[in-house]
């Protein structure tokens, strides 16, 4: 990165010593995300049962599954967005990001959001400028140099595979864009603060088919420098993207493997039945 | 339509009968609707007619410079009226003395309180208690605003809490002022003066700008505190950059219906910060800068309560009625029209 000035050097997401340190990046593909027996709560209704998981880095992993079945819930957690939820807790086993424990007390959730950045279903860009909605994660962490600022712009609405259609109109509200440019901005302002991780909330499901299949493609791209984790409802979709694709029913991980393992021979009764549209 | 001369097919023929009755129900409705607004408009029209035709006569002239300057800059007084010469004459209080004495002769006048000068002192005052109290109230007011909707857990306690608030603009307003003669004046000891005033007023208005700066935040769509959230924003930041910026314009809505009413009320300030008569204005006389927040300032709609309800009326304090009435909606109009103006700048900035 070009712009490795000191203000964003990351720093250690726990900032107590004793903390395992990471493993050096030798082999690629290395676990990066470890779930292991997950179970999490709304109020008294338990949304997860004992999910392990393991995430690959630079891959990307499929969650599908009928509405209900907790997959965004598990992707919330991910990035501790669920904090906000005042019933939600989890009941036992941990998360681990790059080998943190994400839910020990001492992880501060402003570091590890924005190193697990995430895309919502509802595509929701600030009433700002194109401009100032890339650069919103930079500001609110004091940056404000031009130069840094304008780099960030274009590197990130590149990235997003957005800068050819709106370089001439930086200025204008975020919100006068369409539905799948203004998908794909929300790809560009999360990039900006330079996440390891992206996870996205159904991002294609109010997209018209052009649009999806250009940010089917960004993330086909995006593929190569971040681990993305996606939930769909749309198994087609899963099949396109995927490298890995995880089924979900009822709050547990039914069946997890390589996303043409999974469409073309699952394992699972329940898989089959589901991916060859029999419920769901 | 009526005219169709080819017999109607049988399906259609609903479509041309009569009135159906739901039809008559819309035309009732409607013009119900319309006669409630129009009876509301005519109400306020005569107000203000009556109002602006009358106040008008006191406060502009026919003569160069056509605004009475005198009443928009002295201080009330007493009014003479005597003749002199055969011919009948007006003049207020300070006037009257300089005359006498340089005409040396002995007149006998008769006096009519209030009815001479100007209300100028009225004018600050007003002005003060708004400006202060409104910042009181919005200050603390956006504050429990941004508790309620952002940190507060939703229960029983954040309702019953909502409700008291809600229930605290149903009182009358004299409660609060005598609440306020109470707390501030006595209790505090801070005796009638401009800072009992704000902080009763600002009280008055704390239900209207609480709920209106609460439901203004809680319009803001969440998506855009998830979004700043999962960018690596606080909690507060996200508030700062991504829901108080997009709610005060609704903030400012509230202060409008603030503003007119901390302006109009004169049961709160009866005792807790207006005078009936002040010679000094409120930057006069001062021993310390503090000295400005703990005195009693004149204030217009408790001059109108004074000139028209305190002493004996007659025409000419008719005149300082409709002209203090005349003044004071002037002057709300435009404290009105400058939060309406920032609130269309606001947003124009933020457009959805």
């Amino acid at each position: 990165m070009s712009v490795m000035t000191n203000e964003n050097i990351p720093k250690p997401l726990v900032e107590k010593e004793n903390v395992p340190p990471s493993e050096p990046e030798t082999t690629p593909n290395r676990s990066l995300i470890e779930i292991s027996n997950f179970n999490f709560f709304y109020g008294d209704k338990q949304a997860l049962f004992n999910v392990d998981m393991s995430i690959k880095e630079r891959e990307v992993t499929a969650f599908i599954g009928p509405s209900g079945c907790g997959k965004s819930t598990l992707l919330r957690c991910i990035n501790r967005m669920n904090d906000l939820i005042d019933i939600a807790r989890i009941g036992s086993g941990t998360i681990s990001v790059n080998g943190v424990d994400i839910y020990d007390e001492r992880v501060d959730t402003i570091e590890l959001r924005k190193r697990v950045g995430m895309v919502f279903q509802k595509s929701n860009p600030f009433p700002k400028s194109i401009y100032e909605n890339v650069v919103y994660g930079l500001r609110i962490q004091g940056i404000t140099r031009k130069s840094v600022l304008d780099e960030t712009v274009e590197r990130c609405l590149k990235g997003a595979a957005l800068w050819e259609e709106v370089k001439d109109r930086l200025d204008t509200s975020g919100l006068s864009l369409s539905g799948g440019q203004q998908q794909r901005l929300c790809i560009a302002r999360a990039l900006a603060v330079e996440p390891d991780i992206l996870l996205m909330d159904e991002p294609c499901s109010a997209l018209d088919p052009v649009a999806t299949a250009k940010v089917e493609e960004l993330i086909h791209e995006l593929k190569n420098r971040y681990t993305i984790v996606i939930v769909t409802h749309n198994m087609q979709q899963a099949a396109r993207v995927s490298d890995k694709t995880a089924f979900f029913y009822l709050g547990e991980l039914i069946e997890m493997n390589a996303t043409d393992q999974i469409f073309m021979s699952p394992d699972k009764e329940q898989t089959e039945a589901y991916i060859s549209g029999r419920f769901g | 339509m009526q005219t169709t001369q080819t017999p109607l097919p049988p399906e259609a023929e609903s479509l041309f009968g009569r009135p159906t009755r739901a039809k008559r129900t819309e035309r009732w409705v409607f013009m119900l609707i319309r006669a409630g607004t129009y009876f509301i408009l005519a109400c306020a029209a005569a107000i203000f007619i009556d109002i602006f035709y009358k106040g008008a006569q006191t406060v502009f002239q026919l003569e160069f410079p056509f605004i009475n300057v005198e009443f928009l800059t002295d201080s009330p007084q007493t009014l003479h009226v005597f003749e002199y010469e055969g011919e009948k004459m007006e003049m207020k209080d300070s006037d009257f003395r300089v005359f006498k004495e340089e005409t040396g002769a002995s007149i006998v006048s008769q006096t009519y309180a209030y009815s001479g000068g100007g209300i100028w002192p009225c004018i600050v005052g007003t002005v003060l208690l708004v400006v202060g109290a409104m910042a009181i109230a919005l200050t603390l007011g956006v504050l429990s605003a941004i508790f309620l909707s952002e940190y507060s857990k939703p229960g029983k306690i954040l309702n019953a809490v909502r409700l008291s608030i809600l229930n605290l603009a149903g009182v009358p307003s004299i409660v609060f002022g005598i609440f306020g003669m109470g707390m501030f004046v006595l209790a505090f000891g801070w005796n009638v003066s401009l800072i009992a005033g704000w902080f009763t007023l600002a009280f008055m208005v704390l239900p209207i700008v609480i709920s209106a700066s609460e439901e203004s935040m809680r319009a803001i769509p969440q998506g855009l505190r998830d979004a700043s959230l999962a960018l690596g924003a606080s909690k507060w930041t996200s508030i700062r950059t991504n829901v108080l910026p997009y709610a005060m314009p609704g903030i400012l809505t509230s202060s409008i219906i603030g503003v007119a009413r901390v302006a109009g009320e004169t049961a709160p300030i009866m005792f807790t910060a207006a005078y009936a008569l002040r010679d000094q204005l409120p930057w006069e006389g001062l021993e310390h800068w503090y000295d400005l927040f703990f005195q009693g300032v004149m204030a217009l709609p408790y001059h109108i309560y004074v000139v028209s309800a305190k002493i004996p009326q007659n025409e000419y304090t008719s005149q300082m009625q409709y002209g203090t009435a005349f003044v004071f909606l002037f002057i709300v109009a435009g404290i009105a029209l400058t939060s309406i103006l920032l609130r269309i700048r606001m947003r124009r900035k933020y457009r959805w």
